[in-house]
């Protein structure tokens, strides 16, 4: 078979029929079109494909290779797993945006031009906002706004960059930019805030937690990874992503400590799983990219169990904010046991899904001794086991017991999280088919007696500390509250200012118009004054005062002409 | 509030059990620290190699982590209608 059809229309296209479709059937075409467009995955070959000649310019819509492959097999199992977990949506247009987004960020990934990935780019921005506003609630269609409008900057620099590009090398081709010059600025700025860099992270933390129970497990699958994913092709090795991901591997979790929201909590916890993708990049060796891209295969199915898990306890519970969860347990053990997987994966427990990709990367670190990085990612590692691996559990299912008693999960949410613990435990068990899927040949080894003793004592210490610091009440409670972070500029301190502006201007124009209206009525009683019988206009001139004034008129002329004159021969 | 009283007792109920859980956590990082005194750990930064360093570096790493984002509390923590207002 040849690859010439791009996958990426299995989905969308696919989805453009949902609506039609009744009941059952509708469900089972959902179910299908990710696995026909996996079935047509294993069946093509390796290479380029789909090429068609536009304005000069040779377009590749299908580039098949080992790291395109990698991230279109883990899209559409993703996708899937989200499917299975919305099958009890009724909302069409949900569903459609779904497969949509998927099939999108697939298709971006096969893209072998700059200027596909910017279309299938755009389109995965303006179909997962309708994920957000979905929620239709009282904030959606704001903080929708403000999710998509960072999307689409994403695209502009994108765009502006590849335009550079092209006139730069004559090439549209994508594959190794680097950051030699402003095409390469702007197309890794695009990047970067698909990749929730610090600075560009707010619009993941903002949107995410707004959007729906189902939403949000497709959201948190595909934008992030999209952006791991074009940073790998392009910008491996470089240098400046090191610190950036260092930096996003720390930041995330002192917030991730105090927030209350817990979908908000995986938001901040995913910035910091990217920030370790990142680095990976930046170090750029073979290991470390295999790293990040495994590790990012990895996140997938265990942030996307931890958003089903709390998905399911939104929908149940009826809240998601700590300090009005605890006991959720008793109503929900399933749930609650699936949500204890992804924990332990995202925490990078022996024999859980994390330790077999993240070790790579702090292993490569390592070997290439950045030694602050190293011990910042060492930190980051307890980190998430603090916040994301015990934090959220415990503050959800166990805790206080909040008195809140609910249905368990919906089944076919079941089966999708049990599916993915089943696979975060099996990509712990047995790396092998993972590390075979790497773009680079494999000799890294993550049990070794050494490596595994490290890991655990890093982890149960860190256990160990957060019971002490519960036992003496010192970990702050979980309050209602927001915190601030960077979108304070542009959600208050920006607002602010052009209202400040505005107010100026208001009153700037109000006295302006008020001192303008007294002259003016100034004028007008003046003029006035000399209508009436006896004033300047109605009064009789005599004539000689008229010659004199003419005389006066041409002295002036006089006068002006010869001082224009002498200035002009001067 | 308190759980409906017809509700039925799980085994964490008892504070007896939280606390036997708390001195299992106790006795697992006893016996990590002990393994070290056996195993020699390969690392690549020969700090690293220090007896308990990964237990002691993840026990002050999380005290130091909820200490600071106490304290960063008190700058970044507004009320809940805050964007709203």
């Amino acid at each position: 078979m040849t690859g010439n059809f791009p996958v990426a229309f299995v989905l969308i296209f696919g989805a453009a029929l949902i609506p039609f479709l009744p009941g059952l059937l509708r469900k089972a075409w959902m179910l299908a079109l990710p696995v026909i467009a996996f079935a047509y995955l294993l069946a093509i070959p390796h290479g380029l494909h789909g090429q068609v000649e536009l304005l000069g310019q040779t377009l590749t819509l299908m580039r098949v290779d080992k790291l395109s492959l990698l991230f279109g097999y883990i899209f559409l199992l993703a996708a899937l797993l989200s499917v299975i977990y919305a099958l009890h949506v009724d909302d069409t247009m949900q569903h459609v945006a779904g497969l949509v987004y998927a099939g999108s960020a697939l298709g971006a990934v096969f893209a072998g031009d700059l200027m596909t990935l910017f279309l299938y780019w755009e389109l995965t921005a303006v179909s997962s906002v309708l994920l957000v506003w979905a929620r239709r609630g009282e904030h959606s269609a704001a903080t929708g706004m403000r999710y998509v409008i960072w999307q689409l900057l994403s695209g502009m620099f994108l765009l502006a960059g590849a335009l550079l590009h092209w006139r730069a090398t004559g090439s549209l081709e994508f594959s190794h930019i680097g950051l030699s010059n402003t095409a390469g600025l702007l197309i890794l700025i695009g990047f970067g805030i698909k990749s929730a860099f610090p600075f560009m992270h707010n619009w993941l933390m903002d949107a995410y937690p707004e959007a729906t129970p189902t939403g949000t497990v497709f959201l948190s699958a595909f934008t992030t990874k999209l952006g791991i994913y074009a940073l790998a092709r392009g910008f491996a090795g470089t240098e400046e992503l090191v610190w950036i991901g260092t930096l996003m591997a720390a930041f995330p979790i002192f917030y991730a400590v105090i927030e209350n929201d817990l979908r908000r909590v995986l938001a901040y916890s995913m910035n910091n799983q990217l920030g370790f993708m990142v680095v990976g990049i930046g170090i750029g060796t073979e290991l470390a990219i295999n790293g990040a891209v495994a590790h990012a295969f990895a996140d997938i199915i265990f942030k996307g169990l931890l958003f089903m898990s709390m998905g399911a306890v939104l929908l149940r519970a009826g809240t998601i904010k700590g300090s009005e969860l605890g006991g959720l347990y008793k109503s929900m053990p399933w749930t609650a046991g699936f949500c204890i997987v992804g924990a332990a994966s995202i925490s990078a427990f022996p024999l859980f899904s994390g330790f077999v990709s993240k070790s790579m990367i702090v292993s490569a670190a390592g070997y290439e001794a950045h030694l602050v990085t190293w011990g910042i990612l060492l930190f980051a590692s307890a980190g998430v086991f603090h916040h994301s691996g015990i934090k959220i559990p415990y503050f959800a299912f166990f805790a206080h017991d909040s008195g809140k008693r609910c249905a368990e999960a919906p089944r076919n949410m079941l089966v999708a999280m049990g599916i993915a613990a089943f696979l975060c435990i099996g990509i712990g068990v047995m790396p092998g088919p993972l590390y075979a899927l790497l773009p680079y040949p494999v000799d890294y080894a993550p049990y070794t007696a050494s490596h595994v003793l490290a890991q655990l004592q890093l982890l149960m210490f860190s256990a160990l500390a957060f019971s002490v610091l519960m036992w003496t009440r010192i970990y702050p409670p979980e309050l209602r509250s927001v915190n601030l972070d960077f979108d304070w500029f542009y959600r208050a301190a920006a607002p602010a200012i052009a209202r400040s502006f505005g107010d100026a201007f208001r009153i700037t124009r109000e006295g302006l118009s008020e001192a303008l209206s007294a002259r003016m009525q100034g004028l007008v009683d003046a003029v006035m004054r000399q209508r009436r019988p006896g004033g300047l206009l109605l009064r009789s001139w005599p004539t000689g005062s008229m010659a004199l004034w003419v005389m006066v008129m041409l002295l002036a002329y006089l006068l002006f002409y010869y001082v224009g004159n002498g200035n002009g021969h001067a | 509030m308190t759980p409906p009283a017809d509700s039925k007792k799980y085994w964490l109920d008892d504070p007896l059990n939280v606390s036997k859980l708390f001195k299992g956590l106790w006795i697992v990082c006893g016996l990590l620290i002990a393994i070290d005194l056996f195993l020699h750990r390969h690392e690549d930064f020969e700090f690293a190699t220090v007896f308990g360093f990964h237990g002691a570096y993840g026990f002050f790493a999380c005290v130091a982590l909820v200490l600071a984002a106490k304290q960063l509390r008190r700058i970044l923590m507004r009320d809940e209608d805050y964007y709203d207002r």
